[in-house]
């Protein structure tokens, strides 16, 4: 072995294979990540990357293959701590911080030789340090409990940590889905600060769904497709088109921005005074709008979607006419009944209307459930099956059945989008369209530029008000990008 | 085979498999004497668990947190005005009856109120209204024993068919219950709260109507389960209900309803209610005593938890 160091893969796997049950999630994959590389890792939900990483970092034992470490043969021995004595992080696309603990207090979880007298003082400082090293202005008080921290702020604490430092050295970060939460401008932090990882000797393995972060970020691109690698080449031979067909899917020209919709003469179908301050602007949504919710990150766009919800009543007595229904983002605190079928998350909202006397007609809900499926094609052979055994991506399209199946004139969705793959957007997209020309209204908040694109009309929100509303061609991502900021630049 | 393999997979079945192996146990011990009168007895006596049991059931499946602590004031409230309202007098019977479901109802909505109102936590929201509730039977008794009308002390203690009374009014209720558990609106949304009450919010469910009526239901179910004890004993008594405080939870946890919330099942709670008597007259038989008895009755609880939550996560 002549190898130079930097030639040498700070982890190999060979032929992995990875069954659960009948599903076979990862087919005889190869891949290898060197010191001093980002590797890009794309494919549709379901392609076998959440596998592939359960293996990387240990938390999954494949079924065959084998797997080195720096070259020498790790098969069989491997486990999530050795993974991690090896300098193996990996940053989950479902958060995994404690709610209750402080953001220094999860430092210390992670990481173990912080104990003795004065510990805290020693992970407020390294987590600090990390915060401003990625996130220059993060604003993050480090003594504060995890649950009071937007979700873009988890995000942010849990990438900190796991590129922080204390007995190990990083070796190797596995990002999966970083930015799903982030802005544009923190996940532009963020990218600049995987370069300098990068090039410092580190390794890591970027997932995202952002086919423009992969391009610019990665050296090298892996496509997986059915538990297979399909494509593997330098980034810089991929184009956008090129990935995208590597992938399986068709990339489908963007509807060019349409003509402002004329809602002259219809009534409001949801409306929200803006509470106290004058210059803020009124929320009002007409029927058969795609209303988008901009703006950066956690700046209120989430609490207003509750409020347009809750403002509606049903506490005590159920509506059978409710006139909006939800689309949760946050699939574990706001949408996942996690110990039912898939069958019975999709038909909770709908469920009044499935009841005679009191009584669910099985055989309707049943029949209403495959409808669903096969509409948005949801990868199950059993509805009956639990809502969890379904990959991230699938969970959401099953939570967007729950509120597209009622008759709810009004859908409210709180960047639904996370974590599901292009394909299945392009779907989304289009039947959004399809309701919205019968007359259905979304208001829709998202953290990705191209979906807010894709609106009618655009409220942008900064510090927990509309500042500013666009329409039709107005909405473009400088005009929307220009609310945002506004108030820094000035 | 098919069909065992099935019957194991149901959280239930675990609690009639001990209920039925105490059974078994008692009487091979008096050699087939006791059999017709021990499973009388046990119908009967679970009857009454099983009564308060599904009331609990449905208030632990909303969710951690909550659990009806006032089911045994209640009761003895109930049993004790509707006996004093009837009066002896066979004419009353229904004036009774409705007595009893006013105070249920009054009860359930007093503990939601404190509940929602005050936000204060079910369990000490149940039992601050126990003490109010217990109180008022005090005063209103004050020690004077009526005896239950003919009818009913003649209803509550006989069989049909072999049946304890008392038994099939228990099988009646458990139907309405399994019902609207498992084919009603009503148990999804319960389920659905229970697994996580904002999703369940913001999925459509009136979590507070909900919760509400849970509550309500729960505790009418405590004061007829009063009103039969009472009948069925000859008279109110103003402790009558303290067992049934540990009681009506251990019988839903054995029975197979998780404790966390979300997830129920009815007949764990027949299962678990036999059980619960016939470990206790089991113990009797053999003459144990007192001490040991309760020892017994503790580890044999929980070798059955043990062994329903292990089939449980498989």
């Amino acid at each position: 072995m002549n190898q130079r160091p930097q030639d040498v893969p700070v982890i190999a796997v060979d032929g992995a294979s990875k069954s659960f049950g009948a599903v076979r999630a990862l087919d005889g994959v190869g891949f290898a990540v060197r010191p001093g590389e980002c590797v890009g890792l794309v494919g549709h939900n379901g392609a076998g990357k959440s596998t592939l990483v359960g293996i990387i970092n240990g938390g999954l034992k494949p079924d065959a293959g084998a797997i080195s470490l720096d070259g020498l043969d790790a098969t069989g021995h491997y486990s999530i701590g050795e993974a991690r004595s090896h300098g193996v992080r990996c940053v989950f696309q479902e958060l995994s911080l404690c709610p209750n603990l402080t953001v220094t207090e999860n430092t210390r979880i992670t990481h173990a030789s912080l104990k003795g007298f004065g510990w805290r003082r020693r992970a407020e400082a390294l987590i600090r340090a990390k915060l401003d090293e990625i996130f220059p202005g993060h604003g993050i008080d480090c003594r504060t409990a995890i649950s009071t921290l937007t979700i873009a702020e988890r995000q942010m604490v849990e990438i900190a940590t796991a590129f922080s430092e204390t007995d190990s050295k990083v070796k190797l970060v596995i990002l999966d889905e970083p930015t799903s939460s982030l802005d544009a401008s923190l996940a532009g932090q963020l990218l600049a600060y995987v370069r300098r990882f990068v090039s410092g000797g580190g390794a890591v393995v970027l997932i995202s769904h952002i086919l423009g972060e992969i391009l610019s970020t990665a050296d090298r691109v892996v496509v997986m497709k059915d538990g297979k690698v399909v494509g593997e080449r330098a980034a810089k031979e991929f184009s956008i088109e090129g990935l995208v067909a590597a992938m399986g899917s068709v990339v489908r020209a963007r509807d060019a921005n349409r003509p402002a919709r004329d809602v002259s003469g219809l009534a409001p179908v949801l409306e929200q005074r803006a509470h106290t301050r004058a210059e803020a602007i009124d929320f009002v949504a007409y029927p058969g709008e795609i209303i988008g919710l901009a703006g950066l990150g956690g700046h209120g766009q989430t609490r207003t979607l509750v409020s347009l919800f809750m403002g509606q009543g049903g506490d005590w007595i159920p509506r059978h006419d409710s006139k909006v229904a939800f689309v949760a983002g946050d699939r574990h605190v706001d949408g996942n009944l996690p110990l039912w079928s898939i069958l019975k998350n999709m038909t909770i909202t709908l469920l009044p209307d499935l009841t005679r006397a009191g009584l669910v007609d099985d055989r309707q809900e049943g029949a209403i459930g495959k409808s669903w499926r096969d509409r948005i094609e949801i990868r199950t052979e059993n509805l009956g099956n639990p809502i969890l055994s379904l990959s991230g991506g699938n969970q959401q399209k099953v939570l967007f059945a729950r509120a597209l199946a009622t008759r709810a004139p009004v859908v409210l969705m709180d960047d639904p989008m996370r974590g599901v793959d292009i394909g299945t957007k392009q779907e989304v997209y289009h039947m959004l369209r399809v309701e919205a020309d019968k007359g259905r209204t979304f208001v829709w908040y998202s953290t990705e530029m191209d979906e807010v694109c894709q609106c009618d009309r655009v409220y942008v929100f900064r510090e927990g008000r509309i500042v500013a509303e666009l329409r039709g061609q107005e909405v473009t991502e400088e005009r929307v990008l220009a609310a945002s900021f506004a108030e820094k630049a000035a | 085979m098919n069909l065992v393999v099935r019957l194991l997979a149901k959280p239930w079945i675990w609690a009639f498999v001990a209920a039925f192996g105490v059974w078994l146990a008692t009487i091979l011990f008096t050699g087939g004497a006791s059999t017709l009168g021990l499973s009388q007895a046990a119908l009967t006596f679970a009857a009454f668990s099983i009564i308060v049991g599904l009331g609990q059931m449905f208030v632990i499946t909303l969710g951690p947190g909550n659990v009806d602590l006032s089911i045994p004031a209640t009761m003895t409230l109930a049993g004790t005005v509707a006996l004093k309202v009837m009066d002896t007098n066979n004419d009353l019977i229904v004036a009774g009856i409705a007595a009893t479901l006013a105070i249920g109802i009054a009860i359930g909505i007093a503990n939601y109120g404190l509940i929602k109102l005050l936000r204060i936590p079910p369990i000490i929201a149940t039992l601050s209204s126990s003490f109010i509730v217990q109180s008022t039977a005090i005063w209103y008794n004050r020690g004077i024993r009526i005896k239950p009308p003919a009818y009913l002390a003649e209803f509550s203690t006989a069989s049909t068919l072999g049946i304890p009374n008392v038994a099939i009014v228990a099988l009646v209720i458990s139907i309405v219950a399994w019902v609207l558990l498992e084919k009603g609106i009503y148990g999804r949304w319960v389920s659905a709260i229970g697994q996580n009450m904002r999703a369940a919010r913001l999925a459509g469910v009136p979590v507070d109507g909900v919760r509400f009526a849970t509550y309500v239901f729960c505790a009418v179910l405590a004061a007829l389960c009063g009103f039969l004890l009472s009948c069925f004993s000859g008279g109110a008594a103003l402790n009558m209900g303290a067992e049934y405080l540990l009681t009506s939870i251990a019988v839903v946890i054995i029975g197979g309803t998780a404790v966390a919330g979300g997830f129920a099942n009815v007949p764990g709670i027949w299962g678990a209610s036999l059980f619960l008597f016939l470990v206790v007259s089991m113990l009797n038989t053999y003459g144990a005593s007192a001490g040991v008895r309760l020892l017994l009755t503790g580890l044999i609880i929980i070798a059955v938890i043990i062994a329903a939550s292990r089939k449980q996560t498989v």
